[in-house]
């Protein structure tokens, strides 16, 4: 039987498979076991409590759904009092996900929830709906290093950082997170949209843009963790329309270590359950004995990818 | 086990007889049979669902998210919240009262006997009864009456006399009356194309009951004229009160703060999540629609 067991830095995850966070709860054991997930993953946490965005959060479009909730919850002592409590009830490691809209307030955010029942801080520094100088730094590479910088200066955990799809040039802002310290990256947060009713011409989000969620984005999020890949040494979460196993298997042989579910898990709330159980089958049946082997392992070796190069060639 | 792809996104849905790896659950993601999804008007549909056991814990009030299947061939991307109409344990089936509007109950109403239908629950918080109520008051409107209609059938199973009040535009979308009906209840309709709709007539009905004895406490649903009626006569003469909400809903599970509404608690506003905190709220909590 296959070990589906993969290393994030000093991280061990029983297998490869985690929800995204905004799209999970501890309140999904009434659903599923959460002790066969690869690790835990809250709602992403602020410092002060905050009621989140205007109704309606959630509109449906020809290829998924955009939803812009704002981080609502009941601030960080709420937080790491009563919610950490319940995650620790269960066996995975537990990633907490954390955001500001200033640096210094970030990083000591961090160091708060540095408290032992918390093993990983996922740096959400890609809100899509926030300023690039104010909570979505990940939109740029000089804000993206001097967040990471300060938070690395404050917590000893595991520090994974949430990086955006929406930035021009991902890689660039992928190896600023890297130099600045952090242990993993995680690809990518939601694409900033926009929809429009045309029947009272508003938009249809009570906060005007929202984030896309889709199996739609699973190509172009898999195209950015394969660049980043091949540009970074720390390890990868790739978070983008993964609805099965082939899915996950995709994303790791891209170069990711593991995966991040959203909007499958919200489809269908035992789906997690059972991309773990297909992932195993899948691996049994090629005769795979470790997970780990995936990862990186796209056959592109004797692949011309810049396509100037490659009609220069003749190819 | 050969892996097979499929439609539901899911290998680990529960299937009528299929044994449960996870029998602590509190929630279930389940592939039913249609029964029938017969045709009760120019509007409703009337949907019977052939389901695994764990499914027939819903109580009245509560709420299944189910999975509509498209109704134009492209996708329909979220789940579509429900009250349960009826739950009939012995022959291991639940069932939906619904109208046609949208595209996920007009995917809906394509099911065929013999269908399967993807449908997760039971969620939320339903209706509940204090022992010391003996006669209730069940106030609906249109499609708010298939939520209302299975109170009636926990009232009967606790000896609570139930008097509901049937509000619709006409006589031929009057839902739910004979279930009211044949569980005991005593059913008055009240109608637009007649006028005894009106807010005036049915708080003239309201006060004889409370002047009867027979309003131990209201609920309701469907109508935000009506809620607002009843919130003031329940101050008025000091009744508790129950209302079941809904709201545009995503992961049915508490987790993404999607399906929130604003309820004013101790003279602070607050949102709560209809899908967990609800969708039974305390009626004198709701700011309504």
């Amino acid at each position: 039987m296959v070990d589906l067991s993969v290393k994030i830095g000093d991280i061990t995850l029983q297998n490869p498979v985690t929800p995204a966070s905004g799209a999970f709860s501890w309140e999904y054991n009434d659903v599923i076991d959460l002790n066969r997930l690869g690790g835990l993953v809250a709602k992403t946490i602020c410092r002060e409590p905050r009621l989140g965005n205007p109704t309606p959060r959630m509109a449906e479009t020809e290829a998924g759904i955009i939803q812009s909730i704002g981080l609502p919850g009941k601030g960080i002592e709420y937080f790491v009092e009563h919610i950490v409590p319940e995650y620790a009830k269960f066996t995975p490691p537990l990633i907490v996900s954390v955001s500001s809209e200033s640096i210094e307030d970030f990083a000591a955010l961090a160091e708060e929830l540095s408290v032992p029942d918390v093993d990983v801080i996922e740096a959400n520094i890609s809100c899509p709906t926030r300023n690039a100088s104010g909570g979505n730094f990940a939109m740029h590479e000089d804000y993206t290093r001097d967040c990471i910088t300060a938070i690395r200066a404050k917590t000893k955990k595991p520090l994974w950082v949430k990086l955006s799809p929406n930035a021009g040039d991902i890689v660039s802002i992928a190896k600023a997170a890297e130099n600045a310290g952090a242990d993993a990256l995680v690809i990518a947060n939601t694409f900033l949209s926009l929809k429009i009713r045309t029947d009272n011409f508003r938009p249809a989000l009570g906060n005007k843009f929202g984030g896309l969620v889709s199996p739609a984005l699973k190509p172009i999020v898999l195209r950015m963790v394969y660049q980043v890949a091949k540009q970074v040494k720390i390890p990868i979460i790739g978070i983008g329309g993964v609805t099965k196993a082939e899915d996950v298997v995709e994303y790791m042989l891209a170069g990711a270590s593991a995966v991040g579910i959203g909007y499958a898990g919200f489809r269908n709330p035992t789906t997690l359950v059972s991309i773990i159980e297909d992932l195993e089958a899948w691996c049994d049946e090629r005769g795979i004995k470790k997970v780990t082997e995936l990862i990186g392992a796209v056959r592109d070796h004797d692949m011309e990818t810049d396509t100037l190069v490659a009609a220069s060639a003749g190819v | 086990m050969p892996l097979e792809l499929n439609d539901n996104y899911t290998n680990a849905a529960l299937r009528v007889g299929d044994v449960d790896l996870y029998p602590q659950r509190h929630v279930g993601e389940f592939i039913g049979i249609v029964v029938s999804n017969a045709r009760i008007n120019d509007e409703y549909k009337h949907l019977v669902l052939k389901v695994h056991e764990q499914a027939l814990k819903a109580y009245a009030g509560q709420m299944f998210h189910l999975l509509c299947p498209s109704p134009d061939g492209a996708e329909v991307w979220m789940r579509r919240p429900m009250s349960v109409y009826r739950v009939d344990k012995a022959a291991s089936e639940v069932e939906f009262l619904y109208k046609t509007e949208g595209r996920g109950t007009r995917g809906m109403a394509m099911l065929q006997p013999g269908d399967e239908f993807n449908i997760a629950g039971p969620l939320g918080v339903g209706f509940k009864l204090r022992p010391s109520w003996k006669n209730i008051v069940v106030v609906g409107r249109g499609v708010g009456l298939a939520t209302l209609a299975p109170l009636s059938q926990l009232a009967a199973e606790q000896g609570v006399g139930v008097t509901a009040i049937l509000s619709a535009r006409h006589e031929g979308v009057v839902m739910s009356k004979a279930l009211f009906a044949e569980l005991g209840a005593r059913t008055i309709t009240v109608l637009d194309s007649d006028g005894s709709s009106a807010v005036e007539n049915v708080e003239r009905i309201l006060e004889e009951l409370i002047a009867d004895g027979k309003a131990d406490a209201f609920f309701t649903c469907g109508s935000n004229r009506l809620l607002k009626l009843m919130q003031r006569l329940g101050k008025k003469h000091n009744i508790p009160g129950q209302v079941a909400m809904e709201q545009i809903m995503v992961c049915g599970f508490g987790a993404c703060y999607v399906c929130v509404r604003t309820f004013e608690v101790d003279g602070k506003r607050v949102l709560k999540r209809v899908c967990r905190d609800g969708p039974v709220f305390n009626m004198q909590e709701a700011v309504g629609w």
